[in-house]
């Protein structure tokens, strides 16, 4: 899957980001290629999360460069909705908005941000509920969705937008051990379509299986980053051999 | 220990079935926001009727002391009474409407004002709510009473503004404070999750709070919103310190009518009560009713 010769998508150089005088990210690095899957592991409040939160300016950062489609985060005339339309994004808790169906939520920006026609949206809705896997469903309402359902019509609703990259962020952190499988199915279904994907994830077989490049963050930096087959046999590092140790 | 019967909590109709310590919820489960309607939805629909009984029993206990008696008192209320209801409780439900209206549209100007990013209008709307949300209302209707013209001139029309528009400006000053802190809290209630998501997929700020988030909690806002009606209601009779026509105004207009007899007091006084029992208590039934279903969702 990986493109050698593929063009940089997101780039990320020496970022720092501080809340308060805690600081999260201290100096990261990462390039992601168009058509790449990334995925960034690590211990709870190693910044992984505020890492990917910032490639769609959710989080602001204090130092270094982001650039996204080659539009500049730190640019002090950034357009934000501009950038948002370029990158999708997935929550660990759904965050669909209850009072709508699924099909109204995955619509809902389309025709109101990118001021497509209703039809054609809708058209293209049903066709996103297919590829989730969730035909039949798009008059539901979120709350009476099962988790991962809600997980897929998130997806589909980031997917609406076109976007040139995903951004997943520990997406089945909330799950049963059963919904998680058809929610990693669906991500598997767009990495192979060539979809950018940048994963926050605990899913460790999943990362081996569908990433191309795995990155190990502990204590705001990365510690250790390589192709799956390496990292997970033959990691260097000795954080990185302590944290695989306890889960794998 | 294992002999103690297990207690209730407030809000679960079910028993435990433990006798280890449980932990007690945290919020307290009964609605805290609604002291009014709460009060006032818990007693039993007959309080209405027994608000009424003096005027009901009072005939049949006739004083036979001096020459009017509670009969004539009686009498005297039942001939007064279409004018009361008509002119004079119907006036307090019109400044209650217009108040209301007034004070909601302007309420959720100054909400919205408070969570807004800019950093005057939000110091300016705070400082507003507060204002109004903590004065008495007897005093703002005094001060809009005395501050404002009896008429206006706009573009050389005269524009009177009669006492019972002073009134209805009046009262709908604390009106508009608090359903000012109901929007502030409604929109504050839903998850900052929802933003984020919203954000995310590049909606404005104004799309987000107008299509998302105030759609959300527009039903959380009732049953407050419909509180406050019902306390703005039992307020109109302040306006009778005014002068507006109201129905204490009336009624008391009334008994001075009838020579004043201090037999009329509880007969005339009872029937303003009943009257705003009989208004009040089934909004504040369905208020709370609404506050049940609604909570329980999300």
């Amino acid at each position: 899957m990986l493109k050698k010769n593929a063009e940089t998508i997101v780039s990320i150089k020496d970022v720092h980001k501080s809340f308060g005088q805690l600081e999260v990210l201290k100096g990261v690095s990462l390039d992601v290629k168009k058509g790449e899957v990334i995925c960034v592991i690590g211990p709870s409040g190693s910044g992984k999360s505020t890492l990917i939160r910032c490639i769609n300016g959710l989080n602001d950062i204090q130092g270094g460069q982001i650039n996204v489609c080659g539009i500049d985060l730190t640019d002090p005339k950034l357009d934000k909705l501009e950038l948002r339309k370029r990158v999708g994004m997935v929550f660990q808790q759904y965050n669909l908005f209850p009072h709508k169906t699924a099909l109204e939520n995955i619509i809902m920006a389309p025709t109101l941000v990118l001021k497509q026609d209703k039809a054609a949206s809708e058209k293209r809705a049903f066709e996103l509920m297919q590829k989730v896997r969730l035909e039949g469903k798009e008059h539901a309402y979120p709350g009476e969705l099962s988790g991962g359902q809600q997980q897929r019509v998130a997806i589909a609703r980031s997917l609406a937008m076109n976007p040139d990259v995903m951004l997943f962020d520990e997406v089945t952190a909330a799950l049963d051990p059963e919904t998680v499988k058809e929610v990693l199915v669906t991500i598997k279904d767009l990495a192979q379509e060539g979809m950018t994907c940048i994963l926050v994830t605990h899913e460790m077989g999943f990362a081996r299986e569908v990433a191309d490049h795995i990155y190990f963050t502990d204590n705001g930096v990365i510690v250790e980053h390589g192709s799956p087959k390496t990292f997970f046999n033959k990691a260097k590092d000795p954080r990185t051999k302590e944290f695989l140790s306890q889960i794998l | 220990m294992a002999s103690k019967r297990p207690s209730t909590i407030p809000g679960i109709n079910r028993h435990g079935n433990t006798d280890l310590p449980v932990l007690k919820p945290f919020a307290p489960s009964q609605p805290i926001a609604f002291h009014t309607s709460a009060w006032l939805a818990n007693m039993p629909a007959w309080t209405g009727f027994v608000l009424l009984l003096p005027l009901m029993l009072w005939p049949f206990a006739s004083h036979a002391a001096g020459s009017f008696t509670m009969t004539d008192a009686f009498s005297a209320l039942i001939r007064w009474m279409p004018f009361l209801l008509k002119s004079g409780f119907l006036f307090n439900v019109i400044i209650s409407l217009f108040a209301m209206l007034i004070g909601t549209f302007l309420g959720i100007i100054l909400g919205l004002g408070q969570i807004s990013k800019n950093r005057f209008i939000k110091r300016i709307s705070w400082f507003f709510t507060q204002l109004f949300r903590n004065s008495p209302w007897l005093v703002l209707l005094f001060i809009v009473l005395l501050a404002f013209p009896f008429e206006v001139t706009i573009f050389g029309v005269i524009i009177p503004i009669p006492d019972w528009m002073k009134a209805v400006i009046g009262l709908s000053l604390p009106i508009m404070a608090n359903i000012s802190e109901i929007v502030r809290g409604a929109v504050l209630s839903v998850p900052t999750a929802q933003w984020e998501a919203a954000e995310s997929l590049a909606f404005s700020r104004q799309q987000i709070l107008w299509r998302i988030i105030l759609p959300q909690c527009f039903k959380r806002m009732i049953p407050p919103w419909m509180n406050w009606y019902a306390i703005l209601t039992m307020a109109t009779p302040l306006c009778s310190l005014l002068g507006v026509e109201e129905i204490i105004t009336l009624s008391r207009q009334a008994m001075e009518a009838e020579n004043n007899h201090p037999e009329l007091l509880v007969p005339f006084y009872s029937f303003a009560l009943g009257l705003f029992f009989f208004y009040c208590y089934p909004i504040a039934r369905v208020t709370m009713y609404l506050e049940r279903r609604y909570s329980v969702k999300i």
